[in-house]
């Protein structure tokens, strides 16, 4: 597959949103809402649930399956209240020294001017640097569009992980193609200039896994499960002074 | 017979219960500035907004104020620095970034912005004194790519807060960028996370970070450092945001209201401690530095 090909297979209707992740994976979940603050954005799905019986926190940023669901999870298009909820799972996840868990999946912030009034900008900052400096192990898996600060806002982890086909990028191809070409047909061109594959991310080392999707079978959801379970077991030897240090090291790089 | 598609195709758009229906209606689009004239010799420029024809060393004089409308020119980051700060030493002078990604066209790019403003990319940093308190500080320059982060810009910041937090010093930010550089990526992005990092220790360490804002601070840069410090102070009418203006019209398919991401609605709204005329700017963070640095005694 080419990158083109790549980045409408990211967005394919009918592939396993962040909600099927989780109900695979994560074991006895828990949903939990709200930021305390404002509203509970149901962009972004967190609670608390098992990994192979290691309790974890679980944050998705939840596309929705059908049209309903779509329009119920805004597209996967997160308000500042999805980053600040987010940031307050991992939060309470740190304080219980639970590994934090986040699916990502969206083709970027939401835009528009509520977000903007009650501060996309901040909340995203704010939730890069809380998860950076987070006392507790943190993984971040992309299972399909890694949209700008987005998704990264959830990725700031120990490692980032990806499967086959999803995609990482600075902006959409689109918005790549509109501005530098002033021709949206150029997409295709814009999808190879913009490295945004899961083979090209590891070569520019900003993702540390890439997983085999399997035709996301039940092998595919219990071998991921497997490996993030080994990796919490791992991390979980480490200080968590450590592990910050090992994580600033990580971005450091770049 | 005419179809009008638009009319034909005109879908109501769902109801985003996050976004409201209470928010104030548009009003006004943004205005093209007025096309450019040449002045010979540089002796007087021309406003870009009222389009009056200024003395330049007035101009300058006002701090790129306009003296007629009162417009703030952007400053590049020299200028900038010379402008609020004393005794500036350059740090890092020599970091500058490639072309990670091999993007098309690119090298061409970054040659022909550090040939023509003497630039090796878009922050200048070193230390300095302000209102006689030592800190270290970035300024952001909008002629290089107004101000996009790269690797070199990152880099720059991170160096610059790692400095700091050895050195025990405060920084002081002039934070100007369109946000991440396009053309590097992946590579860019991350420059979010590394920034970030470098914050989060230099604050865990006890020190002060005053970042100000100016036109324009949005994408990257808004959704890393810019909106990581102790005080955020802006400046006068800048715009700031996450998302652009166009980007948030085509999104939501409607006219975007008066004063929108301007500094003053984000102090309304609660995201900017506090906003600043270009004159009195260098004496406020003199205050806020003075204080930070003073003694806490009975």
């Amino acid at each position: 597959m080419n990158a083109y090909e790549i980045v409408l297979k990211s967005r394919e209707k009918g592939r396993p949103t962040a909600a099927k992740y989780i109900e695979k994976i994560v074991d006895g979940f828990i949903e939990l809402h709200g930021d305390r603050r404002f509203a509970d954005d149901a962009a972004i799905v967190g609670g608390v649930g098992y990994v192979c019986g290691m309790p974890v926190t679980v944050i998705g940023i939840e596309k929705g399956e059908d049209t309903n669901a779509k329009v119920a999870h805004n597209f996967g298009c997160a308000h500042p209240e999805g980053y600040r909820k987010a940031m307050r799972l991992m939060k309470e996840a740190e304080k219980f020294h639970r590994p934090v868990l986040c699916f990502v999946d969206t083709s970027g912030a939401y835009c528009g001017i509520g977000a903007e009034e009650r501060g996309q900008a901040e909340a995203i900052a704010s939730s890069i640097m809380e998860m950076i400096r987070l006392k507790t192990p943190a993984l971040s898996v992309l299972i399909g569009e890694g949209g700008s600060g987005g998704a990264l806002g959830l990725s700031a982890a120990d490692e980032v992980w990806i499967t086959e086909t999803s995609t990482y990028s600075v902006i959409s191809p689109e918005g790549c193609a509109s501005i530098l070409w002033k021709d949206s047909a150029k997409v295709a061109e814009a999808c190879d200039c913009l490295k945004l594959t899961a083979s090209d991310l590891i070569g520019l080392g900003a993702v540390d896994r890439v997983v085999e999707e399997k035709g996301f079978s039940e092998e595919f959801f219990a071998s991921l499960k497997a490996e993030i379970a080994a990796f919490f077991a791992a991390k979980a030897k480490i200080p968590a002074e450590e592990l910050v240090e090992e994580r600033y090291r990580r971005f450091r790089k770049f | 017979m005419k179809f009008d598609f638009k009319k034909l195709f005109n879908f109501k758009k769902p109801q985003n219960v996050l976004e409201g229906t209470d928010e104030a209606a548009p009003q006004q689009a943004a205005k093209e500035p007025p096309a450019e004239a040449a002045i010979p010799d540089k002796l007087a420029e021309k406003c870009e907004q009222c389009g009056q024809i200024v003395l330049s060393d007035e101009m300058k004089e006002n701090l790129g104020v306009c003296p007629k409308c009162g417009h703030y020119k952007k400053l590049d980051a020299r200028t900038r620095i010379q402008s609020c700060a004393e005794h500036f030493s350059e740090l890092f002078g020599d970091v500058a970034g490639g072309n990670p990604l091999g993007f098309p066209g690119y090298d061409e790019k970054l040659a022909q912005l550090r040939e023509k403003t003497g630039e090796q990319d878009a922050v200048v940093c070193g230390t300095a004194e302000i209102g006689g308190v030592q800190c270290a500080l970035f300024s952001m320059d909008y002629r290089f790519q107004m101000g996009s982060m790269g690797h070199a810009v990152g880099e720059k910041i991170t160096q610059l807060f790692e400095y700091a937090t050895e050195k025990k010093l405060p920084v002081v930010g002039f934070v100007l960028s369109g946000g991440a550089r396009m053309q590097e990526g992946i590579v860019s992005l991350m420059q979010m996370a590394k920034t970030s990092a470098a914050v989060a220790k230099h604050s865990e360490a006890g020190l002060l970070y005053i970042a100000v804002l100016t036109d324009p601070t949005t994408g990257g840069v808004s959704a890393s450092f810019a909106f990581e410090a102790d005080i955020i102070v802006a400046e006068k009418g800048a715009l700031i945001g996450f998302a652009g203006l166009r980007v948030i019209e085509q999104t939501i398919r409607q006219k975007l209201p008066e004063g929108f991401q301007r500094a003053e609605l984000l102090q309304e709204k609660g995201f900017v401690d506090l906003i600043a005329e270009r004159k009195e700017l260098k004496e406020k963070l003199a205050a806020l530095l003075r204080l930070h640095t003073a003694e806490v005694t009975a």
